[in-house]
């Protein structure tokens, strides 16, 4: 299983892979926090889908960390498109056969390719917090924004349990693309199915009946990624809810996928 | 200790209604070079990916180095192999694709660039995968096989796309693993090129193996074929006439006559075509070469 690991991280650190994915999680980290101070008077809203974030929410304890909360489900979206790409590449590129004469552990070669992408991921969370929580503190002084409460104790748990959702939101993207990989074997089929899916399919649902967001997979790993239905707030997705449902769909996805993997013949 | 490489028994592979390995039979002795000849679409890549664990037999049984095809785990480590044409990703070079999959079977990277050097493409390691030829991506495949220090190696085609020089390097390094104690086992649709290494053929037909044994008894088994033009091309018939009348199998082709029989009868259709008014201008006693035992045997052509 190491082996697959490591040998997986010789092909993710390729530069225009490594580089080129992180060069988008530096850009759209920056641009998420950014945005939530630099139009906190903006009459049109700082935040997605036009909402208003305001300065005494982000003075909160949690202000600090409320831009990498938002890049949260986008790193979602790169991880799927990555972990389904790594996945389904070796069926289009015939690279599979050679995985499996070298390694023929099938669930062996699932767990050390898993492993490494999400390494992969992680570094890209770690780089995003970075950004954000920089950007964030760079900018909070020009929207006259109050950081007390970011660097207590508060600020600390804070960052601890965003750090903490984003991880489980973005590994749960990841395994749906590695999924989708796996079923579609196809990078194109599984990455644009999966798109398609969670930015176009799940929003229209949700807008035509709006109780669908209990049970979408999307947006429950979104849900855990900004940490769940905010406090007061009559609309969104319980943390809890949005834990159990999002692991139901995961969990499955990654049985039935595995059991495919491991019985389907490798004939390309 | 088998001394076996490869042994199968009913081995099948059945798809649908359709079977594409039926009930084959047969053993690769270690040390040797086994061809594995059979028309497109005979069921070669269907056993081997048999053989390697890639696909699960519907039928039959199999060792590979004394180790059931069952667990693959036991004997692919000392196993090398290249399947259905080289396979690499394209945005890494040629010796980071070898690393990769030196690091993924455990292997020591340290032999990588050896193997690079020994298939001509040291000067090319650094060059990305997709910028290579076929003959280099061939080559590239070749190298990937070699990096267990295999036991048993088994190749697909390795010279598609070779170059006459780069199909005489192949020979020369399949013969010297040989040599060293290695089995190889290849499958090549150049005919005269297994003829010239194997010391052992399977030979496969619509998924059933019609000939398995060493490459000699195959070629002394051969009638040997008298080969006969006259000087003008419309005396073939009569000469075809002549052979028939003397009880042998006969054709033509190629602008000749070709007549089954013992290498001794060629005097007696020479005196007989001289009989009838012809003069012959070639009059060839010679052993069928594999390409022709192969059309024979799978009644291809």
């Amino acid at each position: 299983m190491w082996n697959v690991a490591f040998s997986e991280l010789r092909k993710l650190r390729r530069p225009t892979l490594f580089l080129g994915t992180m060069g988008a999680v530096v850009f759209f980290s920056a641009l998420f926090s950014s945005l939530l101070f630099l139009l906190i008077d903006s009459p049109d809203g700082n935040s997605d889908r036009g909402r208003t974030v305001s300065r005494e929410v982000l003075a909160l304890a949690t202000g600090g960390v409320q831009g990498f909360s938002s890049v949260g489900g986008f790193l979602g979206i790169i991880a799927l498109c990555v972990f389904a790409a790594q996945t389904a590449q070796e069926y289009t590129y015939g690279t599979l056969r050679n995985i499996l004469v070298r390694q023929p552990g099938r669930l062996r070669v699932l767990a050390g390719k898993f492993i490494a992408m999400k390494l992969f991921a992680l570094v890209m969370i770690i780089l995003s917090g970075v950004i954000s929580i920089s950007a964030s503190i760079l900018l909070a002084p020009r929207a006259r924004v109050s950081t007390d409460l970011w660097f207590g104790a508060d600020g600390r748990h804070a960052l601890l349990t965003t750090f903490i959702n984003i991880i489980i939101s973005v590994i749960g993207f990841g395994t749906i693309g590695m999924v989708l990989g796996l079923l579609l074997r196809s990078p194109i089929s599984s990455i644009s199915f999966g798109v398609l899916w969670l930015l176009i399919v799940e929003n229209l649902l949700i807008a035509v009946k709006n109780s669908l967001q209990d049970w979408m997979p999307g947006a429950q790993l979104a849900a855990i990624a900004s940490g769940g239905k905010p406090r007061g707030m009559t609309t969104g997705v319980e943390y809890s809810h949005a834990l159990l449902v999002g692991g139901i769909y995961v969990a499955v996805g990654a049985i039935v996928a595995s059991f495919l993997f491991v019985r389907r013949d490798v004939s390309n | 200790m088998s001394n076996t490489a490869i042994s199968v028994t009913d081995l099948s592979k059945k798809y649908g209604e359709r079977m594409a390995v039926s009930h084959a039979t047969f053993e690769v002795p270690l040390g040797t070079i086994c061809g594995f000849v059979g028309p497109n679409g005979s069921g070669k890549t269907t056993t081997m990916r048999m053989l390697l664990g890639l696909i699960t037999p519907t039928g039959g049984t199999g060792e590979i180095l004394g180790e059931s095809i069952k667990h693959p785990e036991r004997y692919l480590p000392r196993v090398g192999a290249m399947i259905e044409g080289p396979a690499f990703y394209p945005a890494l070079s040629g010796k980071e694709n070898l690393n990769y999959l030196a690091t993924l079977g455990g292997f020591s990277t340290d032999r990588v660039q050896h193997l690079l050097d020994q298939v001509g493409l040291g000067d090319r390691a650094k060059s990305k995968y997709k910028t290579y030829s076929l003959g280099m991506k061939q080559r590239l495949g070749i190298a990937a096989a070699l990096l267990p220090n295999p036991k048993l190696l088994m190749l697909d085609e390795p010279t598609n796309g070779l170059d006459p020089e780069g199909i005489q390097e192949v020979r020369a390094l399949l013969r010297s693993l040989a040599d060293d104690g290695t089995s190889v086992f290849v499958s090549s649709h150049l005919l005269s090129e297994l003829e010239l290494i194997s010391d052992y053929l399977v030979m496969l037909r619509k998924g059933e193996v019609v000939f398995t044994g060493k490459m000699r008894d195959l070629m002394l088994d051969q009638q040997p074929v008298i080969i006969a033009k006259g000087a003008n091309s419309g005396q073939l018939a009569t000469l075809l006439a002549i052979a028939e009348a003397a009880g042998h199998r006969a054709m033509i082709r190629d602008g000749a006559v070709h007549v089954e029989g013992p290498a001794e009868w060629a005097l007696d259709f020479n005196k007989a075509a001289f009989d009838a008014g012809i003069t012959l201008s070639q009059l060839t006693p010679q052993l069928p070469n594999l390409e022709e035992t192969f059309f024979e045997m799978t009644g291809e052509k």
